[in-house]
């Protein structure tokens, strides 16, 4: 026990002795959750829209006010033909195009169906053309039930008209559809991620570098001190590390914790240890600190937040892909953290999905970390 | 004090396939209190030995004792009893030099009782005294060296397990730190030492060639020197050139070999060394050479290791 409180005490001096660094543990997560909180959170802006409006009645000009009312897009270029459409389109000047054909007015009066082209950019993001489209869609089935309700009622078969069905949307949890309250916990779990593999990592590998891990072996010290004295340390560090990220996404962001604190902060630290575990499981199979960060770049830290569902969904993820996303305790922590603070769920509602598997993992991982680190070169 | 050190049949091969022995059946036993060098050329396998012995690496065959115990089966008993200095610098540049040997004692569980009084010891006798509070990484090359003696030695070993401790120090700091080394033989403590340096080799109590993981002789310096099939003449005259030609021509020198303008000759030392000289003093003057010196010379343990080299050359 004193042997680890000796070591623990040598790696909080190498902390302290090195102000660069420890303002860098403590300033950079900070730093990057306000330039990815603003960044990445960013709202969905209205869509820039061209018209070539060869109608231009009454009717064609009700049809585009239908688009711009609610904000959702920008009538920002009128335009005379179709070439002009999708040249704007071609130039990234808008995203999507509509072409109100010349006989539009005539075909409502007559009764025959008016086909209208919509240009909708495909080459940006497929989520966000997902969402154009369905809007467009909704806009353009308004308009054709609006003007088949005055119909119904010029002829007189009715006097007012009701939709037989309407769904009425509650949205839980964040009404706004605030998409900081579903990024900011997301980015604490991949900057907490980041810092433990790269803290535990370079820590040991450095002491075998420096060719001091040579000198620690010829001392009595246990290969579970030696390993435990290094962790701690970095523990302390990164739990400050997750109230400092807490306490900025309230101030920042407005994104408090909705559910238990306590909890959090308890499955936080799980989470911790195992990082700081496969950091050290990291180290054990590096030679050097190049080899290190090689590994925890290209196995951990991208995969970590590509895959863990931080910007994109799981769900549809293949088989393969799915499962080693799994095997990263962050994915599990990740669920956690959102589930917490953004739903306030209790962890035991999460007990199956994430919280066992996320105490499983880091278990794991810190046990693995044990077994294979040995004290001889 | 009996045998401190004894291995059997060592052996080490890094990578598993083909690759030459590091140490080829090396066994060794060394005698506790002596000051104990291993002699031999960069890659010699010396850093190996001294690894095994200190149970930092294992041994692919054969066996080591140190201090009684296998270093196989109870490296942390033997970790218990002996400091070990690895031949680069190890111990931890951003912490002081009282920080150093402050986490070497504790570490080594030395107590707190006797910690404050062994520190300054420490310091006192490798000379740091004034240097306590500095960053080990601001340190000379010898202070370096001091330094990671003082922590190797903090917790009193019995044995000391020192790689080439005086490699890359100047000659005045290399002679304080075998000053040092004298003394803590003189407190009782065995002293395992490895040296490229011939002129450390001689300062030894007892030496062990090494060459390509085999021991080629041990002894004491002056039984080595003994052991030598051959005297030492030293020779310095000038025209130079001449001077070589008429050495090449001489009957009965083996070898000879350049130091400095003078010339060290190796002739057989069975009784034929007077004649030899007499012979190459006749040519000289024969030649009308300025001859300055020309006088039988102990051999140095520098000759020895040269002629052990050279024959195991001839014997590969």
């Amino acid at each position: 026990m004193n042997r680890l409180w000796t070591i623990m005490r040598k790696e909080i001096f190498h902390i302290w002795r090195d102000p660069r660094t420890l303002a860098m543990i403590v300033v950079l997560p900070a730093l990057l959750l306000l330039l990815l909180g603003f960044g990445i959170s960013f709202e969905q802006q209205s869509v820039k829209m061209a018209v070539a409006d060869f109608s231009k009645t009454d009717a064609s000009r009700r049809l585009i006010e239908k688009f711009t009312a609610s904000n959702d897009f920008i009538y920002q270029y009128d335009v005379l033909d179709e070439e002009a459409l999708i040249d704007l389109i071609n130039q990234d000047l808008v995203d999507v195009g509509i072409l109100i054909p010349e006989n539009y007015d005539r075909d409502l009066l007559s009764g025959t169906q008016a086909n209208i082209p919509i240009y909708i950019d495909g080459s940006m993001q497929p989520t966000d053309a997902l969402t154009i489209q369905l809007k467009l869609n909704s806009i353009t089935s308004i308009v054709a039930q609006d003007i088949l309700i005055q119909k119904v009622q010029k002829s007189g078969l009715a006097t007012s008209i009701e939709m037989p069905v309407s769904g009425i949307l509650r949205t839980l949890y964040n009404p706004n559809g605030d998409s900081k309250l579903y990024m900011i916990p997301g980015l604490i779990a991949i900057l907490l991620q980041i810092q433990t593999l790269i803290l535990s990592a370079l820590a040991i590998v450095r002491e075998r570098e420096q060719g001091t891990m040579e000198q620690l072996i010829v001392t009595p010290v246990r290969s579970w001190e030696l390993m435990l004295g290094k962790i701690l340390p970095y523990l302390i560090v990164c739990i400050f590390n997750l109230f400092a990220l807490l306490w900025l996404s309230q101030l920042f962001f407005g994104v408090t914790v909705a559910g238990n604190l306590g909890v959090l902060i308890g499955l936080s630290i799980f989470f911790m240890l195992g990082s700081l575990g496969m950091g050290v499981l990291i180290s054990t199979i590096s030679q050097s600190q190049m080899q290190a960060m090689y590994i925890l770049m290209f196995v951990v830290l991208v995969p970590a937040i590509i895959l863990s569902g931080l910007m994109f969904s799981r769900e549809n993820m293949p088989p393969f892909t799915y499962w080693f996303s799994e095997l990263l305790p962050v994915t599990q922590y990740l669920e956690i953290t959102r589930g917490i603070m953004v739903r306030g769920v209790e962890a035991s509602s999460l007990f199956l999905s994430s919280t066992l598997p996320l105490i499983v993992l880091s278990i794991g991982y810190f046990v693995a970390s044990f077994l294979v680190f040995r004290k001889r070169i | 004090m009996g045998i401190v050190i004894s291995t059997e049949h060592l052996s080490k091969q890094f990578s598993k396939r083909n690759a030459p022995l590091v140490l080829d059946d090396l066994s060794l036993s060394i005698p506790g209190g002596i000051l104990y060098g291993l002699v031999g050329p960069d890659g010699a396998g010396k850093t190996t030995t001294l690894r095994i012995l200190s149970s930092v690496m294992l041994p692919t065959g054969g066996t080591a004792t140190v201090m009684g115990y296998d270093t196989r089966k109870n490296p942390d008993l033997i970790h218990k009893q002996i400091g070990y200095m690895p031949q680069n610098f190890s111990l931890y540049p951003d912490l002081s030099v009282g920080e150093n040997l402050n986490f070497f004692a504790d570490i080594q569980q030395l107590p707190s009782s006797r910690k404050p009084a062994r520190i300054s010891e420490m310091l006192r006798f490798t000379r740091l005294e004034e240097f306590k509070s500095r960053r080990a990484g601001t340190l000379s090359g010898g202070m370096k060296k001091k330094l990671a003696l003082a922590c190797a030695l903090v917790h009193e070993p019995q044995l000391l397990i020192l790689d080439e401790p005086s490699t890359g120090v100047d000659p005045v700091s290399r002679r304080e730190f075998w000053v040092i080394l004298a003394e803590v033989v003189q407190h009782g403590v065995t002293v395992v030492v490895s040296t490229p340096y011939m002129d450390e080799a001689e300062r030894c109590h007892q030496v062990s060639f090494l060459s390509h993981g085999k021991i080629m002789a041990t002894g004491t310096p002056n039984e080595l020197i003994s052991a030598l099939p051959f005297n030492i003449l030293e020779l310095k005259a000038s025209p130079r050139k001449k001077m070589r030609q008429i050495v090449g021509e001489t009957q009965g020198i083996l070898e000879w070999r350049p130091v400095g303008d003078t010339l060290r000759l190796a002739v057989p030392n069975n009784g034929a060394t007077e004649q030899t000289m007499v012979s190459l003093q006749q040519r000289l003057d024969q030649e009308k050479m300025r001859v300055s010196l020309l006088r039988k010379s102990r051999p140095s343990m520098e000759d020895v290791f040269v002629h052990l080299v050279n024959t195991q050359r001839g014997q590969v």
